[in-house]
């Protein structure tokens, strides 16, 4: 097997007592669709978080393309291809959604002190913004003001600023979180697209998403990996039967 | 913040030209020539002097509070720090403006870029209070300068040279001066808020969190922000205390700070010109508040009249709040109302 493009390490974050990320330690390798699942409170976002750089660790190490990122900021992370989105929309809502996604082109092209020059008329920035609106299907919907999209179309707009970071591991906090049938049907083609040119990591909660997507799946309960494998041999595993999945109905 | 973040169109320079933009520059430009007629043409052109050199102050404070969404209460110390420059310098025989105006804009720039890169690593109230705290740094410093006049601040000999010539002696003169920098200061800032920097800025006043996650950091651009604004306003100093001929800690108490915000909400956030035009209808209300209240309450009796006249300030208060309060988007948000209907 190749070399893993992220590795965590006994990663741990707590809380004073309450430990939230308890000994982590799992690797996502190139080219796969690596899913968390677990049941609410299992830690899965705070993960995202610290793999992120949002959230500091308290002990653990984080290796993103054999180098040890454990250490460095958010932005600093970015620059080396690991873009997030977020569970809770966070987009720039006074922009357009082009000129949202044109941000993130921005910051990989070129020094953004330039106090002269129009950036909105750019066409470097637009062109590939555009590209990637259209990869998740918002084209049409490029100079309406971000916030006034709707819920769906945001979570999509989530998803075009992430990748217009031109990101080698695109990490995604519940990118299916509250949107309507239709709409996450849109999310799942996309991410189908995508995933044979990206390595994704993705956190959700829909199963029928997640065992139709991912490579490998890894379960988290109360803070731990109990089990990693392939979607097939997790649904049969006793174990995450038992944690999870025995609460909720099997697809 | 709703405010701050509704008002986000970027303008763009050259695109579209807009009309009030226009019509405030023509009207500055007219205002000289109707100033020889009306008979009171020095109390004139001091007045609108005074009014452009608040505008240039205004607007370097909207660049950060509008665009940036950092409430800077320490913005006067930046005029105290450029009417001091001209002082200082002058009161060594260094008269010269080319010498005195580079001189206030390295310090602004450098008092900026400390005093930044400390208060930026705050946000919100505790922001507000750290340039608040910083401003009186400078405001007890200037107090206790004996030898430049302490308490009491300095006159000025004579205004500055230009290239060791008098022009700016002439009224006229400094005034088509002070137009000049209100127009480089607003071409300028209406460049960086339509440029990839200003993007930037703009998009962290919105959402700092999404801007680090697409690899911006925030920090370097509001410093770099914080210290141009801290420049223009710089530049606004060495023109105040040249029109007043005069330079004293006055300049930089907080309340000048609180005026400076007063201007750019009262005009309106986040679109330049609308800080011009705070700062206009500032200090005019101020000029004439106490006749408009004699004539207004003419039904009163003479006694009453005069009392109110006197205590404008209890009227000037209120009405600066109710405009804030009642008109959103200040001026600005007025006028941009009435042109959609």
């Amino acid at each position: 097997m190749a070399e893993p493009l992220l590795e965590l390490r006994n990663l741990r974050k707590n809380y004073g007592a309450l430990v939230v990320t308890d000994d982590v330690s799992l690797s996502v390798e190139p080219g796969e669709l690596h899913a968390i699942i677990g049941p609410n409170g299992a830690g899965k976002t705070t993960l995202i978080h610290q793999i992120s750089g949002m959230l500091p660790s308290n002990s653990g190490q984080i290796l993103f393309a054999g180098e040890d990122i454990t250490n460095l900021a958010m932005p600093q992370r970015v620059d080396r291809g690991l873009a997030r989105s977020f569970q809770i929309t966070s987009i720039l809502p006074g922009f357009s959604a082009l000129e949202n996604v044109a941000l993130a082109v921005q910051a990989r092209s070129g020094s953004s002190f330039r106090f002269f020059g129009t950036a909105a008329q750019e066409k470097d920035l637009n062109i590939p913004a555009m590209e990637c609106l259209s990869e998740v299907g918002l084209g049409a919907r490029a100079h309406i003001p971000a916030g006034l999209l709707s819920h769906g179309e945001k979570r999509q707009l989530e998803l075009a600023i992430g990748l217009a970071t031109a990101p080698k591991l695109l990490l995604l906090d519940e990118p299916l979180a509250g949107t309507g049938h239709d709409e996450s049907q849109r999310v799942v083609e996309t991410l189908r697209r995508l995933k044979s040119r990206l390595t994704i990591m993705l956190i959700e909660h829909d199963m029928e998403a997640v065992f139709s997507l991912a490579d490998r799946v890894s379960v988290l309960v109360y803070g731990r990996v109990i089990a990693t494998d392939t979607p097939e041999r997790i649904r049969a595993n006793p174990d995450v039967r038992a944690a999870y999945l025995g609460e909720e109905e099997m697809v | 913040m709703t405010e701050i973040a509704e008002t986000h169109s970027a303008p763009s320079l050259g695109a579209r030209l807009e009309i009030i933009p226009v019509v405030l520059f023509a009207a500055f430009a007219a205002a000289p020539l109707l100033a020889t007629f009306s008979g009171a043409e020095g109390y004139v052109l001091s007045l609108l002097t005074r009014v452009m050199i608040f505008g240039v102050a205004a607007m370097a404070l909207d660049l950060i509070l509008g665009y940036g969404a950092l409430v800077s209460f320490g913005h006067a110390a930046f005029l105290g720090l450029g009417g001091y420059a001209v002082g200082i310098l002058a009161s060594h025989g260094f008269e010269d403006a080319l010498i005195q105006v580079p001189v206030a804009l390295v310090a602004s720039a450098a008092f900026a870029l400390v005093t930044g890169a400390i208060s930026l690593r705050t946000k919100g109230v505790y922001f507000i209070m750290i340039t608040l705290a910083f401003g009186q740094m400078v405001y007890f410093l200037a107090t206790s300068l004996a030898p430049y006049g302490g308490d009491d601040g300095m006159t000025l000999a004579s205004r500055s040279l230009i290239a060791g010539s008098g022009w700016l002696e002439n009224d006229f003169t400094f005034y088509w001066v002070c137009l000049l920098c209100l127009f480089a200061a607003y071409a300028l800032s209406r460049s960086i808020v339509a440029s990839r920097f200003g993007r930037v800025l703009r998009g962290t006043r919105e959402n700092a969190v999404r801007m680090e996650a697409i690899g911006f950091r925030p920090f370097r651009f509001q410093l770099a922000a914080y210290v141009i604004s801290g420049m223009m306003a710089g530049l606004a100093g060495c023109l105040l205390a040249n029109q007043a001929e005069f330079v004293s800690p006055a300049f930089m108490t907080w309340q000048r700070s609180g005026e400076l915000i007063f201007m750019v909400v009262l005009g309106g956030l986040g679109s330049l010109h609308g800080a011009i035009i705070g700062a206009a209808a500032f200090l005019l209300l101020e000029e004439f508040l106490p006749e408009i209240l004699h004539t207004v309450s003419f039904f009163l009796s003479e006694e009453t009249r005069s009392h109110l006249a006197e205590n404008w300030k209890m009227v000037f208060g209120p009405l600066l709040i109710l405009i804030v309060l009642f008109v959103r988007g200040g001026i600005m948000g007025l006028l941009r109302r009435s042109h959609y209907g």
